[in-house]
């Protein structure tokens, strides 16, 4: 979807603001909607790529106008609602009432017990690669409606497969067919004059992520 | 309003409505038991103390001193990260990580443009500058105009790598060791390593 959470390229998003010391929640309500993020676990079909999906659905003006947190919440009430758990009426006026889908209760002890050693996630499915390191590529020019990771200042541009990341299910499969869809991901190299026009440095470049379904050689 | 009752902080004697709006939420999910604000709580406190950039900084610094490491962090950071007994956040889906080396001749910037992708399990939680829109928007575009707000000016032979990650693969900068550290302990690097020079943002200032 061509929404305003895809915003690498826009100019006037105003002045950065950098806060030196800053704490890790700013209010006690944004460490509770990170913790009940962290803690509903709403069924398979509301991983991360739903969660995300749900926030770009904000509407734009919301979506700029909203903290970081508040999209957080925006995003969990509407999982919330689209699972099953709450009714509308509930999420509305805060009365609970009989039913909706049970979801387990992660206590305490659960969430202690989930601080574990590093671990890479293992890889999405075993398929083969579609690129290869140094293949010249380009971009597809797609505009999907529903979640795609596929950033739009890259689309229509060549680059080059500098390495390949393993298999990763794609994110646009999920959130359209609940689909895990493994496939390569690579990051490619887009050189900044590609993207940006000859004002850019000719050193520099942009490094995507890139899965097959965005890419044909050039 | 649900009756439920909770002994958690007040933001003073008024809530924001976004707070209420938050409370109201918990209070719902704990009367249909579904939530257990003990386990908010934990969350909430693992985040607020046990993770951090600490991880990372231990990371960085075993990079500067052992040469063999170093090798294995750039080929294969995520075998090279199990060395370590780096806490993952509780719930987070396991991450996988590349390792970026920053050196004099090129410098590596992270961001999520689409929306706010970081390494939070070695990094903590993302400072609110790299959530922002004006960083999310520019980094890519201008990278170099807006590293000079952070203070980093750039020479123009420096290649500059901007990282855009937009899948569930996570970067870390390795920044590069500055002079005056030879000899120390793993330890004592950790200790000058911050986190906005491993997301590329910084470098390591000389002590």
């Amino acid at each position: 979807m061509n929404g305003v959470h895809d915003m690498g390229g826009i100019q006037n998003m105003g002045p950065l603001e950098i806060e030196r010391d800053e704490p890790v929640f700013h209010h006690a309500w944004e460490g509770r909607v990170y913790a009940l993020t962290r803690v509903l676990r709403l069924g398979p079909k509301w991983n991360i790529h739903m969660s995300r999906y749900t926030m770009e659905q904000v509407p734009p003006a919301r979506y700029l106008g909203s903290s970081y947190y508040e999209r957080w919440l925006l995003g969990l009430e509407t999982r919330l609602v689209g699972s099953g758990v709450l009714s509308p009426e509930e999420l509305a006026d805060g009365r609970a009432r009989p039913g909706g889908t049970k979801v387990p209760r992660m206590t305490a002890q659960e969430a202690r017990d989930s601080l574990a050693p590093w671990r890479a996630a293992p890889p999405e499915g075993d398929v083969p690669p579609k690129f290869k390191v140094g293949d010249h590529v380009v971009a597809r020019n797609m505009h999907p409606r529903s979640h795609t990771r596929l950033p739009r200042y890259v689309r229509g541009h060549r680059g080059v497969i500098e390495r390949d990341l393993g298999v990763q299910g794609l994110p646009d499969s999920w959130v359209a067919k609940q689909e895990v869809d493994p496939q390569h991901v690579y990051s490619v190299r887009f050189a900044a004059r590609e993207l940006w026009g000859p004002e850019a440095s000719a050193k520099d470049a942009v490094y995507v992520d890139m899965w097959d379904a965005y890419l044909e050689l050039a | 309003m649900s009756e439920h009752q909770h002994n958690h902080e007040h933001e003073g004697s008024e809530l924001s409505d976004v707070a209420l709006r938050v409370r109201t939420l918990e209070s719902l999910l704990v009367e249909k038991g579904l939530v257990d604000s003990a386990a908010l709580d934990e969350v909430v406190e693992i985040y607020e103390t046990k993770v951090g950039p600490h991880f990372g900084a231990r990371i960085v610094a075993r990079a500067w001193a052992d040469a063999e490491f170093r090798k294995r962090l750039f080929a294969d950071a995520n075998s090279a990260a199990e060395e370590f007994e780096a806490v993952t956040a509780t719930g987070a889906v396991p991450t996988r990580l590349v390792a970026l080396e920053n050196t004099p001749t090129m410098h590596n910037l992270v961001v999520c443009t689409l929306c706010s992708c970081y390494p939070s399990q070695i990094l903590g939680l993302p400072p609110t500058w790299y959530k922002s829109a004006p960083y999310r928007s520019r980094a890519v575009i201008d990278p170099r105009g807006l590293l000079k707000e952070f203070g980093l000016e750039l020479s123009e032979d420096v290649e500059v790598r901007v990282w855009d990650s937009n899948s569930d693969m996570r970067y870390l900068v390795v920044p590069e060791r500055p002079a005056g550290t030879e000899g120390w302990s793993e330890e004592r690097l950790a200790g000058i390593v911050t986190r906005d020079s491993m997301v590329g943002t910084a470098k390591v200032a000389r002590p």
